[in-house]
Protein backbone atom coordinates (compact mmCIF):
# COMPACT_ATOMS: atom_id res chain seq x y z
CA UNK A 1 0.00 0.00 0.00
CA UNK A 2 0.99 3.61 -0.38
CA UNK A 3 2.14 5.71 2.55
CA UNK A 4 2.47 9.48 2.23
CA UNK A 5 5.39 10.85 4.21
CA UNK A 6 5.48 14.38 5.67
CA UNK A 7 8.51 16.59 5.07
CA UNK A 8 9.75 16.08 8.64
CA UNK A 9 10.29 12.36 7.96
CA UNK A 10 11.78 12.50 4.48
CA UNK A 11 15.31 12.47 5.91
CA UNK A 12 14.47 8.82 6.63
CA UNK A 13 12.61 7.86 3.44
CA UNK A 14 14.12 10.20 0.89
CA UNK A 15 10.69 10.39 -0.74
CA UNK A 16 7.24 11.78 -0.09
CA UNK A 17 5.57 8.50 -0.97
CA UNK A 18 6.71 4.98 -0.13
CA UNK A 19 5.29 1.46 -0.27
CA UNK A 20 4.77 -0.63 2.85
CA UNK A 21 3.04 -3.85 3.89
CA UNK A 22 0.90 -4.75 6.88
CA UNK A 23 -2.56 -5.82 7.96
CA UNK A 24 -2.86 -3.06 10.55
CA UNK A 25 -1.59 0.49 10.99
CA UNK A 26 0.85 -0.83 13.60
CA UNK A 27 2.16 -3.48 11.23
CA UNK A 28 2.68 -0.91 8.49
CA UNK A 29 4.66 1.25 10.93
CA UNK A 30 6.79 -1.78 11.86
CA UNK A 31 7.47 -2.38 8.16
CA UNK A 32 8.36 1.28 7.67
CA UNK A 33 10.80 1.03 10.59
CA UNK A 34 12.43 -2.02 9.01
CA UNK A 35 12.86 -0.13 5.77
CA UNK A 36 13.78 3.19 7.38
CA UNK A 37 15.31 2.50 10.82
CA UNK A 38 14.39 5.01 13.52
CA UNK A 39 11.28 6.38 11.80
CA UNK A 40 8.74 4.69 14.07
CA UNK A 41 10.09 6.12 17.35
CA UNK A 42 9.81 9.63 15.99
CA UNK A 43 6.03 9.21 15.55
CA UNK A 44 5.11 6.55 18.17
CA UNK A 45 6.41 6.71 21.75
CA UNK A 46 7.71 3.86 23.91
CA UNK A 47 4.22 3.27 25.32
CA UNK A 48 2.87 2.76 21.77
CA UNK A 49 1.06 6.08 21.84
CA UNK A 50 0.88 8.33 18.80
CA UNK A 51 3.02 11.39 19.44
CA UNK A 52 1.22 14.63 20.18
CA UNK A 53 1.87 16.42 16.91
CA UNK A 54 1.52 13.46 14.56
CA UNK A 55 -1.71 12.38 12.86
CA UNK A 56 -2.56 9.33 10.76
CA UNK A 57 -5.24 9.32 8.07
CA UNK A 58 -6.37 6.07 6.46
CA UNK A 59 -8.33 6.49 3.25
CA UNK A 60 -9.15 10.02 4.34
CA UNK A 61 -10.30 9.17 7.87
CA UNK A 62 -8.22 10.01 10.92
CA UNK A 63 -7.14 6.97 12.94
CA UNK A 64 -5.96 6.85 16.54
CA UNK A 65 -5.70 3.06 16.70
CA UNK A 66 -2.52 1.18 15.78
CA UNK A 67 -4.61 -2.00 15.70
CA UNK A 68 -6.90 -0.69 12.98
CA UNK A 69 -7.22 -3.21 10.17
CA UNK A 70 -6.25 -2.05 6.70
CA UNK A 71 -7.57 -3.03 3.31
CA UNK A 72 -5.03 -4.24 0.73
CA UNK A 73 -5.25 -0.97 -1.17
CA UNK A 74 -5.42 1.38 1.80
CA UNK A 75 -3.78 4.76 1.45
CA UNK A 76 -2.10 6.14 4.57
CA UNK A 77 -1.17 9.73 5.19
CA UNK A 78 1.23 10.57 8.00
CA UNK A 79 0.70 14.24 8.82
CA UNK A 80 2.78 16.59 10.96
CA UNK A 81 0.31 18.73 12.87
CA UNK A 82 1.70 21.39 15.16
CA UNK A 83 -0.97 23.34 17.00
CA UNK A 84 -1.31 26.92 15.84
CA UNK A 85 0.13 29.40 18.32
CA UNK A 86 1.96 26.67 20.21
CA UNK A 87 4.72 28.13 22.36
CA UNK A 88 7.22 25.78 20.75
CA UNK A 89 6.89 27.49 17.35
CA UNK B 1 46.72 22.92 23.92
CA UNK B 2 46.38 24.50 20.51
CA UNK B 3 42.67 24.86 19.73
CA UNK B 4 39.23 25.26 21.25
CA UNK B 5 35.99 23.99 19.76
CA UNK B 6 32.69 25.35 21.05
CA UNK B 7 29.63 23.15 20.66
CA UNK B 8 26.48 25.25 20.62
CA UNK B 9 23.05 23.64 21.02
CA UNK B 10 20.07 25.88 20.33
CA UNK B 11 16.34 25.81 20.03
CA UNK B 12 16.65 25.46 16.26
CA UNK B 13 19.89 23.64 15.52
CA UNK B 14 23.55 23.28 16.40
CA UNK B 15 26.72 25.17 15.52
CA UNK B 16 30.41 24.46 16.03
CA UNK B 17 32.93 27.28 16.42
CA UNK B 18 36.66 26.67 16.29
CA UNK B 19 39.61 28.85 17.18
CA UNK B 20 43.32 28.59 17.81
CA UNK B 21 44.91 29.12 21.21
CA UNK B 22 44.61 32.92 20.94
CA UNK B 23 40.82 32.63 20.72
CA UNK B 24 40.51 35.95 18.82
CA UNK B 25 38.79 34.71 15.66
CA UNK B 26 36.34 31.86 15.29
CA UNK B 27 35.46 29.71 12.31
CA UNK B 28 31.74 28.94 12.25
CA UNK B 29 30.37 25.57 11.11
CA UNK B 30 26.60 25.15 10.89
CA UNK B 31 23.74 24.96 11.20
CA UNK B 32 23.54 21.26 11.85
CA UNK B 33 20.02 19.82 12.25
CA UNK B 34 18.34 23.11 11.35
CA UNK B 35 14.92 23.18 12.99
CA UNK B 36 15.72 20.58 15.63
CA UNK B 37 15.54 21.57 19.29
CA UNK B 38 19.02 20.61 20.45
CA UNK B 39 19.41 20.42 24.20
CA UNK B 40 23.00 19.25 24.39
CA UNK B 41 25.94 18.67 22.08
CA UNK B 42 28.97 16.97 23.62
CA UNK B 43 32.38 15.97 22.21
CA UNK B 44 33.90 12.82 23.71
CA UNK B 45 37.18 13.88 25.36
CA UNK B 46 38.35 10.23 25.29
CA UNK B 47 38.68 10.04 21.51
CA UNK B 48 38.45 13.71 20.50
CA UNK B 49 36.17 12.97 17.55
CA UNK B 50 32.83 11.49 18.65
CA UNK B 51 30.02 14.01 19.15
CA UNK B 52 26.56 13.18 20.43
CA UNK B 53 23.63 15.56 19.91
CA UNK B 54 20.32 15.30 21.77
CA UNK B 55 17.43 16.56 19.66
CA UNK B 56 13.77 16.56 18.80
CA UNK B 57 11.56 18.67 16.58
CA UNK B 58 8.21 20.36 17.02
CA UNK B 59 6.52 17.34 15.47
CA UNK B 60 8.82 14.37 15.98
CA UNK B 61 9.83 12.49 19.08
CA UNK B 62 13.25 12.67 20.72
CA UNK B 63 16.38 11.05 19.36
CA UNK B 64 20.16 11.24 19.46
CA UNK B 65 22.54 11.80 16.59
CA UNK B 66 26.14 10.63 16.56
CA UNK B 67 29.16 11.78 14.64
CA UNK B 68 32.48 9.96 14.62
CA UNK B 69 34.25 12.67 12.63
CA UNK B 70 33.70 15.85 14.68
CA UNK B 71 30.43 16.74 12.98
CA UNK B 72 31.28 16.16 9.32
CA UNK B 73 28.74 13.33 9.12
CA UNK B 74 25.95 12.19 11.43
CA UNK B 75 24.07 8.97 12.07
CA UNK B 76 21.02 8.51 14.25
CA UNK B 77 21.31 6.34 17.38
CA UNK B 78 19.76 2.94 16.74
CA UNK B 79 18.09 2.87 20.16
CA UNK B 80 17.67 6.33 21.75
CA UNK B 81 16.81 6.69 25.46
CA UNK B 82 13.27 5.38 26.16
CA UNK B 83 11.49 4.18 29.27
CA UNK B 84 10.39 0.52 29.46
CA UNK B 85 7.00 -0.37 28.05
CA UNK B 86 4.53 -0.44 30.92
CA UNK B 87 2.53 -3.52 31.78
CA UNK B 88 -1.11 -3.51 30.74
CA UNK B 89 -3.13 -1.21 32.96
CA UNK B 90 -0.10 0.68 34.24
CA UNK B 91 0.85 4.22 33.28
CA UNK B 92 4.17 4.16 31.47
CA UNK B 93 6.52 7.07 31.16
CA UNK B 94 7.61 8.62 27.88
CA UNK B 95 10.86 10.49 27.22
CA UNK B 96 9.96 13.96 25.98
CA UNK B 97 13.55 14.95 25.37
CA UNK B 98 17.07 14.00 26.33
CA UNK B 99 18.39 16.98 28.22
CA UNK B 100 21.90 16.11 29.36
CA UNK B 101 24.80 13.99 28.06
CA UNK B 102 27.93 12.97 29.96
CA UNK B 103 30.78 10.81 28.64
CA UNK B 104 31.68 8.01 31.04
CA UNK B 105 34.93 7.47 32.90
CA UNK B 106 38.21 7.81 30.99
CA UNK B 107 38.82 4.06 31.48
CA UNK B 108 35.37 3.18 30.09
CA UNK B 109 35.57 4.10 26.42
CA UNK B 110 32.14 3.90 24.83
CA UNK B 111 30.22 4.48 28.06
CA UNK B 112 27.90 7.51 28.12
CA UNK B 113 25.16 8.70 30.46
CA UNK B 114 22.03 10.65 29.52
CA UNK B 115 19.48 12.52 31.61
CA UNK B 116 15.99 13.06 30.28
CA UNK B 117 12.76 14.96 30.83
CA UNK B 118 10.69 13.58 32.48
CA UNK B 119 13.52 12.56 34.71
CA UNK B 120 15.30 9.36 33.84
CA UNK B 121 18.92 8.19 33.81
CA UNK B 122 20.13 6.17 30.82
CA UNK B 123 23.42 4.49 29.97
CA UNK B 124 25.11 3.48 26.73
CA UNK B 125 28.06 1.12 26.43
CA UNK B 126 28.54 1.44 22.67
CA UNK B 127 29.43 5.06 22.20
CA UNK B 128 25.86 6.33 22.37
CA UNK B 129 24.32 4.12 19.68
CA UNK B 130 22.01 2.17 22.00
CA UNK B 131 20.75 3.16 25.44
CA UNK B 132 19.27 1.33 28.40
CA UNK B 133 17.47 2.76 31.44
CA UNK B 134 19.49 2.76 34.67
CA UNK B 135 16.96 0.88 36.74
CA UNK B 136 18.88 1.42 39.98
CA UNK B 137 18.01 5.09 39.68
CA UNK B 138 14.77 5.20 37.69
CA UNK B 139 13.03 2.48 39.68
CA UNK B 140 14.52 3.09 43.12
CA UNK B 141 12.14 3.42 46.07
CA UNK B 142 10.89 7.00 46.27
CA UNK B 143 11.86 7.88 42.70
CA UNK B 144 8.45 9.27 41.79
CA UNK B 145 8.25 11.13 45.12
CA UNK B 146 11.58 12.85 44.51
CA UNK B 147 10.48 13.95 41.06
CA UNK B 148 7.40 15.56 42.54
CA UNK B 149 4.34 16.48 40.55
CA UNK B 150 3.90 18.25 37.25
CA UNK B 151 4.36 21.65 38.93
CA UNK B 152 7.69 20.75 40.53
CA UNK B 153 9.73 20.88 37.37
CA UNK B 154 10.90 23.63 35.09
CA UNK B 155 8.36 25.16 32.66
CA UNK B 156 9.24 22.81 29.81
CA UNK B 157 9.49 19.71 31.99
CA UNK B 158 11.57 18.50 34.94
CA UNK B 159 15.21 17.83 34.10
CA UNK B 160 17.77 15.24 35.11
CA UNK B 161 21.06 17.06 34.68
CA UNK B 162 24.65 17.50 35.86
CA UNK B 163 25.58 13.82 35.60
CA UNK B 164 29.15 13.76 36.92
CA UNK B 165 31.48 10.76 36.98
CA UNK B 166 34.29 11.06 39.54
CA UNK B 167 37.54 11.06 37.52
CA UNK B 168 39.12 8.84 40.24
CA UNK B 169 36.32 6.27 40.43
CA UNK B 170 34.03 5.15 37.62
CA UNK B 171 31.46 3.90 40.16
CA UNK B 172 31.12 7.26 41.92
CA UNK B 173 28.45 9.32 40.19
CA UNK B 174 26.58 12.51 41.08
CA UNK B 175 23.49 13.94 39.40
CA UNK B 176 20.94 16.70 39.87
CA UNK B 177 17.18 16.64 39.57
CA UNK B 178 15.41 19.91 38.90
CA UNK B 179 13.41 19.50 40.97
CA UNK B 180 14.27 16.55 43.13
CA UNK B 181 17.66 17.26 44.69
CA UNK B 182 21.26 16.08 44.35
CA UNK B 183 21.92 12.34 44.38
CA UNK B 184 25.06 10.23 44.66
CA UNK B 185 25.93 6.64 43.80
CA UNK B 186 29.12 4.84 44.82
CA UNK B 187 28.33 1.54 43.11
CA UNK B 188 28.07 2.53 39.47
CA UNK B 189 24.41 3.53 39.62
CA UNK B 190 22.96 0.45 41.31
CA UNK B 191 21.94 2.40 44.42
CA UNK B 192 21.59 6.09 45.21
CA UNK B 193 21.25 8.39 48.16
CA UNK B 194 20.38 12.07 48.44
CA UNK B 195 23.07 14.69 49.08
CA UNK B 196 20.99 17.70 50.12
CA UNK B 197 22.11 18.60 53.64
CA UNK B 198 22.61 22.36 53.93
CA UNK B 199 20.65 23.20 50.79
CA UNK B 200 17.78 25.62 51.22
CA UNK B 201 14.35 25.41 49.61
CA UNK B 202 11.72 28.01 48.82
CA UNK B 203 10.62 29.77 52.01
CA UNK B 204 7.77 28.01 53.74
CA UNK B 205 8.48 24.60 52.21
CA UNK B 206 9.95 21.66 54.13
CA UNK B 207 13.62 21.00 53.25
CA UNK B 208 13.15 17.41 54.42
CA UNK B 209 10.97 16.82 51.35
CA UNK B 210 13.43 16.12 48.55
CA UNK B 211 10.92 17.10 45.86
CA UNK B 212 11.30 20.73 46.98
CA UNK B 213 15.04 20.78 46.25
CA UNK B 214 16.02 22.37 42.97
CA UNK B 215 19.68 22.20 41.97
CA UNK B 216 20.12 24.11 38.71
CA UNK B 217 23.70 23.17 37.82
CA UNK B 218 26.42 21.18 39.62
CA UNK B 219 30.12 21.18 38.67
CA UNK B 220 33.00 19.10 40.00
CA UNK B 221 36.44 20.73 40.11
CA UNK B 222 38.85 18.81 37.87
CA UNK B 223 41.83 19.91 39.96
CA UNK B 224 40.18 18.75 43.20
CA UNK B 225 37.45 16.15 42.62
CA UNK B 226 36.42 16.35 46.29
CA UNK B 227 35.08 19.85 45.69
CA UNK B 228 31.80 20.60 43.91
CA UNK B 229 30.04 23.88 43.28
CA UNK B 230 26.34 24.25 42.73
CA UNK B 231 24.01 26.96 41.44
CA UNK B 232 20.66 26.19 43.02
CA UNK B 233 17.19 27.70 42.77
CA UNK B 234 17.94 28.95 46.30
CA UNK B 235 21.52 30.15 46.16
CA UNK B 236 25.13 29.23 45.32
CA UNK B 237 26.76 26.39 47.27
CA UNK B 238 30.03 24.51 47.70
CA UNK B 239 30.74 21.13 49.23
CA UNK B 240 34.10 19.57 50.12
CA UNK B 241 33.80 15.81 50.38
CA UNK B 242 33.69 13.72 52.41
CA UNK B 243 31.57 16.40 54.07
CA UNK B 244 27.86 15.74 53.66
CA UNK B 245 26.88 19.38 53.99
CA UNK B 246 26.66 22.09 51.35
CA UNK B 247 27.62 25.64 52.38
CA UNK B 248 25.75 28.61 50.91
CA UNK B 249 28.67 30.63 49.55
CA UNK B 250 26.27 32.90 47.67
CA UNK B 251 25.60 34.79 50.90
CA UNK B 252 28.76 36.75 50.05
CA UNK B 253 27.26 38.04 46.78
CA UNK B 254 26.07 41.68 46.75
CA UNK B 255 22.56 41.70 48.26
CA UNK B 256 21.18 43.82 45.43
CA UNK B 257 22.28 41.14 42.92
CA UNK B 258 21.54 38.07 44.98
CA UNK B 259 22.73 34.54 44.33
CA UNK B 260 20.01 33.18 42.06
CA UNK B 261 20.86 31.92 38.60
CA UNK B 262 21.15 28.85 36.43
CA UNK B 263 24.75 28.17 35.30
CA UNK B 264 28.02 27.87 37.18
CA UNK B 265 31.47 27.29 35.67
CA UNK B 266 34.60 26.11 37.46
CA UNK B 267 38.29 26.73 36.85
CA UNK B 268 39.98 23.62 35.40
CA UNK B 269 43.25 24.18 37.28
CA UNK B 270 42.27 26.06 40.48
CA UNK B 271 39.47 24.68 42.64
CA UNK B 272 39.12 27.98 44.53
CA UNK B 273 37.83 29.70 41.39
CA UNK B 274 34.33 29.67 39.86
CA UNK B 275 32.04 31.93 37.86
CA UNK B 276 28.29 32.53 37.92
CA UNK B 277 25.85 34.56 35.88
CA UNK B 278 23.25 35.98 38.27
CA UNK B 279 19.63 36.24 37.27
CA UNK B 280 16.68 38.20 38.60
CA UNK B 281 14.89 35.69 40.80
CA UNK B 282 12.81 38.22 42.69
CA UNK B 283 9.03 38.75 42.70
CA UNK B 284 7.60 36.87 39.71
CA UNK B 285 11.00 35.50 38.66
CA UNK B 286 11.65 37.58 35.53
CA UNK B 287 14.68 35.36 34.70
CA UNK B 288 16.56 38.35 33.23
CA UNK B 289 19.81 40.18 34.01
CA UNK B 290 19.29 41.92 37.37
CA UNK B 291 18.45 45.56 36.66
CA UNK B 292 18.90 45.01 32.93
CA UNK B 293 22.69 44.95 33.42
CA UNK B 294 24.60 41.76 32.55
CA UNK B 295 27.43 40.75 34.87
CA UNK B 296 29.54 37.72 35.51
CA UNK B 297 30.68 37.24 39.10
CA UNK B 298 33.76 35.27 40.02
CA UNK B 299 35.30 33.97 43.19
CA UNK B 300 39.01 33.30 43.78
CA UNK B 301 38.59 32.10 47.35
CA UNK B 302 36.07 29.26 47.09
CA UNK B 303 33.12 31.59 47.57
CA UNK B 304 34.26 33.73 50.49
CA UNK B 305 34.09 36.78 48.22
CA UNK B 306 32.86 37.62 44.72
CA UNK B 307 33.99 40.14 42.11
CA UNK B 308 31.85 41.65 39.35
CA UNK B 309 32.98 41.53 35.69
CA UNK B 310 31.17 43.55 33.06
CA UNK B 311 33.85 44.88 30.68
CA UNK B 312 32.55 44.43 27.15
CA UNK B 313 28.89 44.00 28.07
CA UNK B 314 26.24 46.64 27.29
CA UNK B 315 25.57 48.62 30.47
CA UNK B 316 21.79 48.98 30.28
CA UNK B 317 18.55 47.60 28.84
CA UNK B 318 19.73 44.02 28.55
CA UNK B 319 17.04 41.48 29.34
CA UNK B 320 18.39 38.11 28.27
CA UNK B 321 19.75 35.45 30.57
CA UNK B 322 21.91 32.31 30.47
CA UNK B 323 20.52 28.80 30.86
CA UNK B 324 22.03 26.11 33.08
CA UNK B 325 24.00 24.34 30.34
CA UNK B 326 24.99 27.49 28.50
CA UNK B 327 28.10 28.62 30.43
CA UNK B 328 31.41 26.83 30.49
CA UNK B 329 35.19 27.12 30.63
CA UNK B 330 37.91 25.74 28.39
CA UNK B 331 41.09 24.06 29.65
CA UNK B 332 43.70 26.44 28.31
CA UNK B 333 46.42 27.65 30.70
CA UNK B 334 44.82 31.09 30.69
CA UNK B 335 41.25 29.89 30.90
CA UNK B 336 38.63 30.98 28.40
CA UNK B 337 35.01 31.36 29.43
CA UNK B 338 31.93 31.19 27.25
CA UNK B 339 28.21 31.66 27.60
CA UNK B 340 25.24 31.68 25.26
CA UNK B 341 22.13 33.76 25.84
CA UNK B 342 18.42 33.24 25.52
CA UNK B 343 18.57 35.90 22.80
CA UNK B 344 21.04 33.91 20.68
CA UNK B 345 24.30 35.71 21.44
CA UNK B 346 27.52 33.90 22.21
CA UNK B 347 29.96 35.71 24.50
CA UNK B 348 33.59 34.77 25.14
CA UNK B 349 36.37 35.83 27.47
CA UNK B 350 40.00 34.85 26.79
CA UNK B 351 41.22 36.37 30.07
CA UNK B 352 39.41 34.34 32.72
CA UNK B 353 36.32 36.53 32.77
CA UNK B 354 37.94 39.95 33.05
CA UNK B 355 36.65 41.16 29.66
CA UNK B 356 34.10 39.85 27.21
CA UNK B 357 33.41 39.87 23.47
CA UNK B 358 30.29 38.84 21.57
CA UNK B 359 31.57 36.26 19.07
CA UNK B 360 28.22 35.31 17.49
CA UNK B 361 24.77 36.87 17.45
CA UNK B 362 21.35 36.30 15.88
CA UNK B 363 21.46 32.59 16.66
CA UNK B 364 18.32 30.89 17.98
CA UNK B 365 17.89 30.73 21.75
CA UNK B 366 21.01 29.02 23.10
CA UNK B 367 20.39 26.00 25.31
CA UNK B 368 23.92 24.66 25.83
CA UNK B 369 27.56 25.61 25.31
CA UNK B 370 30.41 23.13 25.67
CA UNK B 371 34.12 23.85 25.12
CA UNK B 372 36.47 21.12 23.91
CA UNK B 373 40.16 21.88 24.22
CA UNK B 374 42.69 20.05 22.06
Amino acid sequence: MRVMIPSALRSYTGAGEVAAEGATLGAVLADLDRQFPGLRFRVIDEQDRIRRHIRFFIDGEQSFDLGQALGPDAEIYIVQALSGGDSSV
Amino acid sequence: MSSVTLLIATRKGAWLLESDAARRTWRVDGPHFLGHELNHLVLDPRDGKTIIAAGKTGHLGPTLFRSEDRGRSWKEASRPPAFPKAADGEAGRTVDHTFWLTPGHADDPGVWYAGTSPQGLFRSEDGGDSWEPVSGFNDRPGARKAAGGSQDGTPDGPKLHSIIVDPRDRNHIYLGMSGGGVHESTDGGKSWRPLIQGLEVVEGLDPANIAFHDPHCIRLCPSNPDRLYQQNHCGIYRIDRPSETWTRIGKAMPPEVGDIGFPIAVHPHDADRAWVFPMDGTSVWPRTCPGGTPSVYSTRDAGASWKRHSAGFPDRQVWWTVKRQAMTSDRMDRVGLYFGTTSGELWASADEGESWNCIASHLPEIYAVEAATA
